[in-house]
């Protein structure tokens, strides 16, 4: 085989120390390459189809829709949409941290109490747990802080002055958040080396310290990413908290569309701002993976545009997706 | 190599430390003392129990029985009510930090460079300033031949490398003591040496230090005493020419014929 390359071109110079394997045409393998594009052109026109239909749908009232996606409502809507999703990640990761330690310390006591918080709060829906809190006041009237069991009250007040629609809000979508993280910050505390808490130990730090400085450093690139797919799903699920009358972008939509009638035009406004927020948090959840990998890797991972270019290509030429992507 | 006579009180004090992990008994009364600059290396078959000792030093492992002094003072308890009790996480870590620890797998912090690694304890746990423990860092980091790596990642170093890393990292604490477990046993045969000839020169500058070990040419050359654990006793102990070749009880024997 290798003669035959160098007679066909004669400014090859000839190597007789090997011989090449060349790619072989079967029948089947052409049978697949036809399979494969068509198969490409069918998604590709199915693809142009739907955008025809959304450009050119009435329903959608693409007018209606550019003169809401900027109205005062909707901003105030998105705004509290953010608000609602950082302080529900606020609670939900503080909580989660403590509950995670709790459930690694070696107290039974501690380690039941956190599985019990899991239990419950994964255990039930969102949106019932969202009515609950809600409705907190006709199951606890009066919230009292003090020595339990009829010892002297610090602190006692009116269930239904806590509880408003926002606190609500909050409080469910952080205690919830709470019991998802948990088992995240576990998972990423458990995945580090026994090896560093013990060098740390043996240098003089305490367990605290440790936990700070070496051990949860080390857990986040193991945390990252699912928290930030749970930020992103908390956004999303942010607008459960529009049956309680929260004025989230959801709701402030429903507001609008209740008396005006231009509930389609509305959704889609509602959908266009959760994908750019969404997306938003997309690059910069890279950019915190990216931050936090240091040291986990030999050369830093490629940037967003880097892996966006390459993704970009492998759409574009299929054929050698598998050389970029992998890499 | 010779030193200079021992001061009259050990440096370390070991007092019929027994563990046991559940039914396992794993250290069954060891009585052992190391005198200021003195070089023990510690030898046995692997079980025998010598990293349960020296974690039992440092209270890494909470010994079941038995005390370990350092300069006269008791490690990881105090006497209350008459009772040896553990003492609080506080005072305990402050101990340790007197005690330098070397692990066969390095365990270096690897999301730190080199030279942060080093810094790391003086700057958290000393409260010394970050420039004055980074000129300390760079000095030791020169001291173990790795000046030019202060800014490399665990993951870019070596393992001999690394392992050096972390005899700078260990001696940033200025310890009173080093314990060293089988600080060569992870690294490829042709890297061993480097981090043996850190332990040596360490030696010459009269470190104290107690080395689990399966280097028997360095226990040869370095140690001033060799002691030889099997099934959780120190079975015999002595000048490392004579325990390693003429030792006199039959497991020693059978555990150095296995070795050559
Ligand atoms: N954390 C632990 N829990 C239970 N058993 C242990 C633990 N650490 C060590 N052991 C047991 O103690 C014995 C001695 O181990 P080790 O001190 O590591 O010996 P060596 O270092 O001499 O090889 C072994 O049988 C081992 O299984
Ligand atoms: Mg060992």
């Amino acid at each position: 085989m290798s003669a035959t390359r160098s007679d066909s071109d004669a400014s090859v110079t000839a190597l007789d120390d090997h011989v090449e394997r060349r790619p072989q045409t079967t029948p089947a393998g052409v049978a697949l390459t036809i399979l494969r594009w068509v198969v490409r052109i069918v998604v590709l026109v199915l693809l142009i189809d739907v955008v025809r239909i959304l450009v050119t749908s009435k329903t959608i009232e693409w007018g209606t829709v550019a003169h809401y996606l900027t109205f005062g409502q909707i901003l105030s809507g998105v705004l509290t949409t953010l608000e609602l999703t950082v302080a529900g990640m606020a609670i939900g990761i503080a909580l989660g941290v403590i509950l995670a330690l709790m459930r690694l310390s070696s107290s039974l006591v501690m380690n039941m109490a956190a599985s019990g918080y899991l239990w419950l709060f994964r255990g039930t829906p969102l949106l019932v747990q969202i009515l609950f809190l809600y409705n907190l006041a006709s199951f606890i009237p009066r919230v009292t802080i003090g020595v339990p069991f009829g010892g002297p009250t610090l602190v006692s007040s009116d269930t239904n002055s806590l509880i408003t629609v926002t606190s609500a809000a909050i409080l469910a979508l952080g205690l919830n958040q709470a019991a998802y993280m948990c088992e995240i910050v576990r998972a990423g505390i458990l995945s580090v080396d026994e090896g560093q808490l013990e060098a740390s130990l043996a240098l003089g730090m305490t367990r605290r310290r440790a936990m700070r400085r070496i051990i949860l450093p080390q857990a986040m690139p193991v945390i990252i990413p699912p928290t930030g797919n749970n930020a992103i799903a908390l956004l999303k699920d942010s607008s459960l908290v529009s049956v309680i009358s929260m004025k989230e972008l959801l709701y402030q939509a429903q507001l609008i569309y209740s008396a005006q009638f231009n509930t389609i035009p509305l959704l889609v406004v509602v959908c266009i701002w959760y994908l750019a927020m969404t997306t938003v948090s997309t690059i910069g959840q890279h950019y915190l993976e990216r931050h936090f990998g240091r040291g986990t890797t030999r050369t830093s991972p490629p940037s967003f545009r880097q892996r966006f270019g390459r993704n970009l290509t492998s759409i574009l030429r299929p054929g050698r997706a598998a050389e970029g992507v992998g890499a | 190599m010779t030193r200079p006579p021992s001061t009259d009180r050990p440096l370390l004090r070991l007092c019929g430390i027994h563990k046991r992990f559940g039914d396992n008994h794993v250290l069954r009364g060891v009585d052992l003392d190391i005198a200021a600059r003195e070089v023990v290396c510690l030898i046995g078959p692997s079980g025998s129990g010598k990293t349960t000792l020296l974690r039992c030093v440092n209270h890494l492992e909470v010994p079941t029985e038995g005390r370990a002094i350092l300069e006269g003072e008791l490690l990881g308890q105090y006497t209350h009510r008459g009772r040896l009790v553990p003492l609080p996480p506080r005072e305990l870590a402050a101990q340790r930090s007197a005690i330098g620890m070397v692990f066969q797998h390095f365990n270096l912090f690897g999301h730190k460079t080199a030279l942060e690694n080093v810094i790391e304890a003086p700057t958290q746990v000393r409260g010394v300033s970050r420039k004055e423990a980074v000129g300390t860092a760079t000095e030791l980091l020169r001291r173990v031949g790795l000046a030019d790596k202060a800014d490399a990642y665990p993951r870019q170093l070596s393992g001999g490398q690394k392992q050096r890393v972390a005899i700078a990292r260990a001696l940033a604490m200025s310890p009173k003591l080093m314990l060293f477990d089988e600080p060569t046993s992870a690294l490829d045969p042709e890297i061993v040496g480097e981090v043996l000839d850190v332990m040596r020169q360490l030696a010459a500058d009269g470190m104290t230090m107690l080395v689990a070990t399966h280097e028997m040419t360095f226990a040869r050359d370095v140690a001033d005493r060799v002691v030889f654990m099997d099934g959780g006793v120190i079975v015999e102990q002595g000048p490392p020419n004579q325990v390693l070749t003429a030792p006199t009880h039959e497991r020693t024997k059978r555990f150095l014929a296995r070795l050559l």
